[in-house]
């Protein structure tokens, strides 16, 4: 198993004061599903949004400590983030399609890079596409507005407008919290045939789907890592109480 | 009193004071139907092809309105080519650059209050700035130029409007898969505000095509004799005419000065009707 993110002693507090990620330390292997769970305002989210800079948006008063990546601590200021974000790819909560066509949503990422040549673009488009297991139910519909597919087929296409940029690194923040049974397992079922490819960060929506596809998990709780491990032993034997009510869903 | 009863008292009360509502909503519809019935009822009369398309003659009593109607129609394009580039590119800044800082407020105060600022004002300002310290004389340039300062408020706090209602979550996502501010702006934002940036832009152009104030000592002419042949002439424009027709002109026919009043009438209300189509489109098609 090899680090492919690491984070050291990372704080950060929003303008609000209220610390949300407090000396976190953990590692994000490489092409394994790494699970970061726990309850809502734990700073599941505030974390992934540090790991592209995306937190740059947000209304951060203070953050410190390193994430390092490809041998580059990424909070430095000289940071490219625009590269960055190429290599670290993301996926919300709620499908977000842009108001374009299926086809240039999932270009997107490349039309941003310059890429005009279309060949080139239809190629990567499908390949997206198909990593995503949305091909075959859109390949004729293409030109369609993003926003005539269902809810579940709208996340997958966030899915391939992220793997369209052939990142190293794919975030998913709650991917699944708005999406049917079906859907979700689609989407849980991309993740485990991406892995051999990509590193990926899941937030689940909930413990069930942190124990099915966890190969590592973190437990965060009000803006602390209280357990990080293996997934498999993390669910079956958690050390920590905490944890363990949560687990368990003794929690609250 | 029994409930029952208690609440059936307040839905009459309700009724009442909805219909009351309507009846006030309907009473303040009536003046405006009634200037454009009026208007078109004493109006129409003197609309023929040589009145729109003939040079005035007999001291503006007989003939057309042609260089009045041309004189506006280069006024409201010369004001576009100023207003419409700056004042998109402010509401951009304002609203998809600016840091919501003490330098910003000052400026968004600034412009609610440009657009305060009676008409009349901004013609004595023109006169100053263009016609007299830039040395532009009395021209459809610096009337233009007036006109400009005049419409920019609107043009850049309604884009920066359209821009703002556009959801926040295609920022991030564009951002995300590592788009600039400028590309996401150019792509996703703007595309999706343009309907309302279109909307303010006419409707600034069309209080500018309606002014009468800001053009009196910048551009506008009493009578010419013959069409501008660049922005550095000085134009006739309907609002100026419709004034001068109606005060300095003795035995003035009444209904050429209805005449000139509907065409103004269409041009502006035009425009409207334009921004209201243009609008309700964008609605029907908008994706969020
Ligand atoms: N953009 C933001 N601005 C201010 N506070 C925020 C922002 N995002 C999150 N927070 C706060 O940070 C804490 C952690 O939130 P979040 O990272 O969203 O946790 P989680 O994803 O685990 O639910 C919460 O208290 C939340 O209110
Ligand atoms: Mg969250």
């Amino acid at each position: 198993m090899q680090s492919k993110i690491s984070v050291q002693n990372l704080s950060l507090t929003y303008s609000d004061g209220v610390e949300s990620l407090h000396e976190i330390n953990v590692e994000v292997i490489a092409n394994a599903v790494n699970v970061f769970f726990g309850p809502a305002g734990g700073g599941k989210s505030s974390l992934l949004r540090a790991f592209n800079r995306l937190n740059d948006l947000a209304d951060v008063r203070h953050l410190s400590g390193e994430i390092w990546f490809n041998g580059k601590n990424i909070l430095e200021p000289d940071t490219d983030v625009i590269e960055l974000r190429r290599k670290i790819g993301m996926v919300f909560s709620r499908p977000v399609p842009l108001p374009l066509t299926l086809w240039e949503n999932v270009a997107y990422g490349l039309l941003l890079m310059g890429e005009k040549r279309k060949n080139r673009l239809d190629e990567a488009v499908e390949k997206a596409l198909r990593l995503a297991a949305l091909w075959d139910e859109v390949k004729d519909r293409l030109n369609d507005p993003a926003s005539a597919i269902s809810g579940g087929q709208q996340q997958r296409l966030c899915l391939a407008r992220v793997l369209a940029l052939e990142p190293e690194v794919i975030l998913l923040d709650e991917p699944t919290s708005a999406l049917d049974p079906v859907s979700t397992a689609k989407i849980e079922y991309s993740l485990l045939e991406l892995k051999e490819q990509y590193t990926i960060v899941l937030v689940p929506h909930n413990v069930q789907q942190a124990a099915r596809v966890a190969d590592y998990a973190a437990f965060f709780l009000q803006g602390r890592l209280v357990e990080y491990g293996i997934g498999k032993q993390l669910f079956v034997s958690p050390k920590v109480k905490e944890t363990e009510d949560y687990v368990t869903g003794r929690f609250g | 009193m029994n409930l029952p009863e208690y609440s059936r008292k307040m839905r009459q009360v309700e009724v009442l004071g909805i219909n009351l509502l309507r009846l006030i909503t309907l009473l303040t519809a009536v003046p405006v139907i009634g200037i454009i019935v009026f208007i078109l009822i004493r109006g129409l009369p003197a609309i023929s092809w040589e009145f729109l398309t003939q040079m005035p003659r007999d001291g503006m009593r007989a003939g057309g309105i042609l260089p009045a109607i041309i004189g506006t129609v280069y006024l409201t394009l010369g004001t576009a080519i100023f207003s419409v580039p700056l004042g998109v590119a402010a509401g951009i800044y304002l609203a998809e650059y600016a840091s919501d800082n003490a330098t910003t407020r000052l400026i968004r105060i600034a412009i609610i209050n440009l657009a305060g600022i009676p008409s009349v004002v901004y013609g004595l300002f023109g006169l100053g700035l263009f016609v007299l310290f830039l040395r532009l004389g009395t021209s459809i340039l610096a009337a233009s130029l007036t006109l400009s300062i005049m419409t920019l408020p609107v043009i850049i706090s309604t884009t920066e409007e359209a821009l703002r209602s556009v959801p926040n979550a295609f920022r991030v996502v564009s951002t995300s898969l590592g788009g600039t501010r400028w590309q996401t702006t150019w792509r996703i934002t703007l595309p999706q505000a343009m309907p309302g940036v279109i909307t303010g832009i006419i409707l600034g152009l069309e209080r500018a095509a309606g002014e009468t104030a800001p053009i009196l000592f910048t551009g506008a002419a009493f009578f010419l004799p013959r069409l501008p042949a660049s922005p550095m002439d000085a134009t006739m424009a309907l609002p100026y005419h419709i004034f001068v027709i109606s005060t300095s002109v003795p035995g003035m026919p009444l209904q050429i000065q209805y005449g000139t009043v509907l065409v103004l009438l269409v041009f502006v209300l035009g425009m409207n009707l334009l921004a209201t189509l243009i609008r309700n489109r964008a609605r029907a098609r908008r994706q969020w």
